[in-house]
């Protein structure tokens, strides 16, 4: 019952917001039926006169003047109803209380359900809901199924959606679409709860999709940006590549177990560690295979190495989205599946590797892309990014605990980084270039206090929960019998470097060293409204809370008192049992990630506070990697050259060419061009209407056939 | 009634309507009567054929409410009756005729009492052809319905109706003859031409293939499967929104009806031998006219040529010949109605207002039609087989089969869920998202009522059968369960155990 009113509340907040924002759009249509036209190209015209006397008016009124100002670059869709009426004020001021109430409600809901499932020792729920598909022997229905593993995320999904609804009551209220925004965010979150609650692989592909759906409506928000609307395409579309490869998964895993519930498969597993399938012409094992297309599809939801393509992009939408969808929950839906399906994974090697290595790469490669980046969300993007590949190193290890528990971990402080960046951006009218920042201590100072505390978590600095949680995961990456650990090791370790670079570089050009920021910015800079400022203080708490607190009953068997079975070890798999055997783990190994981030500290101290002219030299004596790396390997420009064009012309060329030559010159225009030579003659004597031929003709053979079967039954 | 039951009563109900229709006077109170008189005809067949639905027994497999009137000759009858794969089609023709009758008040302007007769007229074609339960008489419904067809086409149709009325009479001429033959074939073997008794015969094989491939040449030009489909985007582009909807929503899904009710079951050993072929045609179609779509420019265009792809997963799932395969066809076919029709009748909505089909005309809609935004996303989604909409279910269980059938074909059809997301978001985009930058837009209203009450409760549908598509697998089940058991004792022993 508790299960099901946390799935529920948000898909029921989803529906009233949903209706809200059609009804609250109503009046500014109307009114502006009249005058559209003319409001809106005055608002183009004058832009800059407009700015002005905008910002006249409103100085007196502090945050709300610059967030009206900022808007008019920002949030083009607001053109429409410069003047909200008080009637879709207060429906969206219903909506949003109405979703943040009810993802409140979710959220101590599903803290009970982790304090009894996982803290204590109730059973794990699995209700049916009701039936979905039957065909056959196949088999999918609606079910809820909480487990320690599900309640983990519960807690984590519901948690950050309510602070990031709370959050965007203050963040979106200059923006005319706040109850359709506060209904995706609860969309999103139903999909997200479906996808974790699942009891089988085809309801988890439901929320998978679902969360898809959700995610290129947010990004898109702004739907009158053509880069906002590209972006949401280009994440919708590249998930679709990794979602081909869970869907083929799927297929495999049924044909092979004869289900798509998780605990027969998981049953089934040990006998079929040897079935034999024939794959495209190649004879492989079934596991692994499974295994490898199942994980496609984590590589594009968790924006892995190959498919990270789109997460940088999703940028473009509000902030509040990027720290929900595309920092804690969304993007860890494929850390997640590999975890829940950890019996499978269990009984594969190659996989495994594969996992490992993709996790590896992805946490090294978007480190040195988030090195040079200049927008303060794309260096957090890459970040996560970046962390990402972490957890999959954690479960490519066989530390399935370790890679959950990063997640867990990880879903606070970056959320908090990406909200503090978020109060930052309201800060400073839109600005998200952290060359135009420097300074900002002295303005937000709250903000600024809240983004140390994710940075020092994210980095790994002793006692925050990013330090037992990734520390754990370098480790288990070096004890760990997976071929192609040692390489893994290497990369986290590295990267651990590069993260606390980057971070650095990003809190010293922000907050600290003298503004580069235009006057009238910085100074009209202000601290967002306490309705933002609070989901940051909660967050800030609970990247220490995570930590120490709850990293003993995180790291522990996956048959011990806490996960009690949602998590599957093999036999073999000694990777917990070793990171705490000193003979295995030389105390060199354990110091390296401390080594790392302060080197990473104090280069990022030299380069962008004792000498700040040095990073700008430097990328000019090397402008070969500087370009490289801005230019994130320059994956888009080739997946455009290799995909997205040769697709296009094809297309082309098989409408223009295969249809309209080929297809259509050999067939009907052909024959009808022959018809026409032979009979031109008669036609233009005779009315010119061909379907009257065509008819006579139809009717002329049905008559015949009907006489000549009757002729023939007659006989 | 006269001794005729039920599903005459359906064949009858709208040729009454159409001599209503007829009977009107041409002026305005005759307009209006007509119009009204079609549509509430339309509802009570649709009512009816709902009775039909709650007399017809789901667990039974063979076929009911048969009903049998000599015709020409003994063997040669008018034999109506349906199973659980034709009872599908039957509501779904019935449940579509309303929204098209609607859909045309405000399109049609000139000979509406012409219209809507031969709307009412292809009604009645379009169920005999899911009812017949004799050979010649399902030709005489087959072919008959070509007729309207070719009439809508031809005289409310667009700019270059001619050409596409041709075209689409030429390519389904093509078929009918051949098919006809056949026919003639099975008549003079069997000695009947009785469906029922034809499913229980056995043909020789070698005459199998043969009767196969003539079939084959008509059902694949009605699906249509690649590269018999050029005749359906000329057709859509041209035909008037109902047009299109009965189009995409019916007439495509006699091909695959006939392939269930004929070619797997009659001919068991040709359509195991001719499977592979149908996958590669399938294979092709989906990703062939899933890279034409994206390009298109025409918005119509696009949502036939998404058609044909999905007709793709249709034939390949037929031909798994297993149960989710065939399910999942019939499944994906009863969704591709309700979805392509809406898809359909969204474009129809922003033609009558800006009477341009041309996706570079528009854009920003949403900023005018927020309504029309979520309905034309909806559907969108729905096309792209989103879980949870109609259109996920085909799809998922015609490529589950498929990858049992073969590795190769679910490989690449697979392929089609990236492409699909890729044309039909493009799509979207260019049309609904962005500013409203053309001046002709600025005033475009949002949907009226009737269109709300049009499209609302294919909306409804497309998320229920999304969620609780049981509603129909229960329906087909019995009925494509025992299809599959004739299957196997169809076959020869060795290769019944590859259909499993």
């Amino acid at each position: 019952m508790m299960a099901t009113a946390i799935v529920f509340l948000p898909l029921l907040g989803f529906l009233i917001a949903g209706i809200a924002s059609l009804l609250a759009h109503k009046p500014a249509r109307e009114a502006d039926v009249i005058a559209f036209g003319k409001a809106d190209h005055s608002e183009h015209g004058h832009g800059s006169h407009g700015h002005g006397s905008h910002g006249h008016v409103s100085n007196g009124h502090g945050a709300h003047g610059h967030s009206s100002h900022a808007r008019d670059d920002h949030h083009p869709d607001d053109h429409h109803a410069p003047e909200p009426s008080p009637h879709s004020e207060s429906v969206s001021r219903f909506a949003e209380v109405l979703t943040t109430g009810f993802l409140m409600v979710a959220c101590i809901l599903s803290w009970v359900l982790f304090t009894q499932i996982a803290l204590g020792s109730a059973q794990p729920i699995r209700i049916t809901l009701a039936s979905w598909i039957h065909v056959g022997n196949f088999v999918a229905d609606w079910n809820i199924r909480v487990d320690t593993l599900t309640a983990v995320m519960l807690v984590v999904v519901t948690t950050v959606s309510a602070l990031v609804h709370l959050y965007s009551i203050g963040y979106m209220h200059e923006d005319a679409g706040r109850p359709r925004f506060m209904a995706y965010l609860s969309l999103f979150t139903f999909a997200m709860l479906m996808l974790v609650t699942a009891d089988n692989l085809v309801q988890m592909f439901f929320g998978w999709e679902g969360v898809g759906l959700a995610s290129y409506l947010l990004i898109g928000f702004w739907f009158k940006k053509k880069s906002a609307n590209d972006a949401a395409m280009k994440a919708f579309i590249v998930n679709r590549v990794g979602d081909f490869g869970f869907a083929l998964g799927i297929f495999l895993v049924f044909w092979v177990f004869g289900a798509v519930s998780f605990d027969p498969i998981f049953a089934a597993v040990p006998g079929k560690a040897k079935e034999v399938v024939s794959f495209l012409g190649f004879h492989l094992n079934a596991l692994e295979l499974a295994c490898c297309l199942l994980f496609m599809g984590a590589m594009g939801k968790s924006a892995q190495f190959l498919l990270h393509t789109w997460l940088p992009d999703a940028m473009e939408g509000p902030t509040p989205v990027s720290a929900l969808i595309h920092a804690a929950t969304m993007v860890t839906a494929g850390v997640f599946m590999v975890a829940r399906l950890s019996p499978l994974f269990e009984a594969t090697h190659f996989a495994m590797s594969v996992v490992l290595i993709f996790g590896a790469t992805t946490a090294i490669f978007a480190a040195t892309v988030g090195l040079v980046q200049n927008d303060i969300k794309r260096v957090i993007a890459y970040s996560t990014c970046s962390q990402l590949g972490y957890m999959f190193v954690a479960l490519g290890s066989g530390l399935y605990a370790g890679g959950i528990y990063h997640l867990f971990t990880h879903a606070f402080f970056k959320a908090l980084l990406f909200l503090g960046a978020g109060s930052v951006i309201h800060a400073m009218h839109h600005e998200q270039d952290i060359r135009k920042m420097g300074g900002l201590i002295k303005v937000i100072p709250f903000t600024a206090a809240m983004m140390f505390i994710g940075n020092i978590a994210l980095t790994g600095f002793p006692f925050t929960a990013g330090y037992y949680s990734k520390d754990a995961i370098i480790e288990a990456a070096f004890v760990a019998h997976t071929p192609g650990h040692v390489y893994a090791f290497l990369c986290v370790v590295l990267a651990a470097g590069l993260t606390s670079f980057y971070s650095w570089r990003l809190y010293f050009l922000t907050f600290l060293g003298e503004t580069r920021a235009d006057r009238h910015s910085f100074e009209h800079a202000h601290e967002s409204p306490l309705v933002m400022l609070v989901p940051l203080g909660v967050l800030a708490a609970g990247a220490f809370l995570a930590g120490a607190p709850l990293a003993h009953s995180f790291l522990s068997d996956a048959t011990g008192p806490f996960w009690k079975g949602s998590l599957f070890t093999g036999a073999e798999n000694h990777v917990l049992h070793d990171m705490h055997d000193p003979a295995k783990l030389p105390r060199w190994v354990v110091w390296s990630p401390f080594v790392m981030m302060v080197g990473g500290f104090v280069l990022a101290y030299l380069f962008y506070l004792r000498w700040p002219r040095l990073p700008g030299q430097i990328a000019e004596r090397h402008p070969a990697i500087y370009r490289f790396l801005l230019n994130k390997w320059y994956f888009d420009e080739l997946y455009d050259l290799i995909f997205v064009r040769p697709a296009r012309w094809l297309g082309r060329f098989l409408w223009k060419k295969g249809d309209g030559l080929v297809i259509d010159g050999l067939g009907p225009d052909g024959v009808s061009a022959l018809a026409v030579k032979i009979a031109g003659r008669v036609m233009r004597l005779q009315t010119g209407y061909v379907y009257h031929y065509a008819l006579a003709m139809l009717l002329g053979v049905a008559g015949f056939v009907t006489w000549y079967l009757y002729s023939g039954g007659a006989h | 009634m006269f001794g005729f039951g039920i599903l005459s009563g359906l064949l009858v109900l709208p040729l009454a309507g159409a001599a209503f229709v007829l009977l009107q006077k041409d002026d305005e109170a005759g307009r209006r009567n007509m119009r009204w008189g079609a549509f509430w005809t339309t509802i009570v067949t649709f009512l009816l054929s709902l009775v039909a639905l709650s007399r017809f027994d789901a667990a039974k497999a063979g076929f009911q409410l048969v009903e049998r009137k000599a015709w020409l000759g003994t063997e040669i009858t008018y034999q109506l009756g349906v199973d659980g794969i034709a009872m599908p089609f039957v509501i779904l023709t019935t449940f579509l005729m309303p929204f098209c009758i609607a859909a045309s008040f405000n399109a049609i302007s000139k000979r509406e009492k012409e219209y809507y007769a031969l709307f009412l007229l292809l009604e009645t074609l379009m169920i005999g052809v899911f009812v017949a339960l004799d050979l010649v008489l399902f030709y005489a419904f087959f072919e008959a319905g070509l007729i309207p067809m070719f009439l809508i086409i031809g005289i409310w149709g667009g700019a270059r109706r001619i050409y596409a009325s041709f075209k689409f009479f030429l390519y389904t001429l093509l078929g009918s003859v051949l098919m006809l033959i056949a026919i003639m074939a099975m008549y003079w073997t069997a000695g009947t031409a009785d469906i029922v008794k034809l499913l229980a015969f056995r043909f020789p094989s070698n005459m199998q293939y043969w009767l196969w491939l003539a079939f084959f040449a008509s059902f694949a030009v009605k699906m249509p499967m690649w590269p018999v489909h050029t005749w359906l985007p000329d057709a859509h582009v041209e035909a008037p929104t109902a047009g299109s909807v009965i189009l995409a929503g019916i007439l495509l899904k006699m091909g695959g009806y006939g392939f269930l009710r004929f070619s797997i079951p009659m001919f068991p050993e040709a359509s195991l031998y001719f499977a592979n072929f149908v996958f590669a045609l399938s294979v092709i179609a989906i990703i062939y006219t899933s890279l034409v779509a994206m390009m298109q420019e025409d918005i119509k265009k696009l949502i036939a040529y998404s058609s044909v792809a999905h007709m793709g997963f249709v034939t390949m799932g037929l031909f798994t010949l297993n149960a989710q395969g065939i399910q999942g066809a019939v499944f994906q076919m009863v969704s591709h109605g309700l979805v392509s029709g809406a898809l359909f009748l969204c474009v129809g909505v922003v033609y009558d207002r800006m009477h341009t089909r041309e996706i570079a005309a528009y854009g920003g809609l949403v900023n005018r039609m927020p309504l029309y935004a979520l309905a034309f996303l909806l559907f969108t989604m729905a096309n792209v087989g989103l879980p949870g909409t109609s259109g996920f279910v085909g799809e998922f269980l015609t490529l589950l089969a498929s990858f049992k059938a073969n590795s190769w074909v679910a490989f690449l059809a697979t392929t089609g869920v990236i492409l699909s997301a890729a044309y039909a978001l493009w799509l979207f985009a260019r049309v609904v998202y962005g500013p409203t930058e053309k001046h002709a837009l600025e005033t475009i209203p949002d949907l009226s009522g009737r269109e709300i009450a049009i499209l609302a409760p294919l909306a409804v549908l497309v998320i229920y059968y999304g969620v609780q598509p049981n509603a129909i697998l229960s329906m087909s089940q019995a009925s494509v369960d025992a299809l599959i058991a004739g299957l196997q004792s169809g076959l020869p022993a060795k290769a019944a155990a590859l259909v499993k």
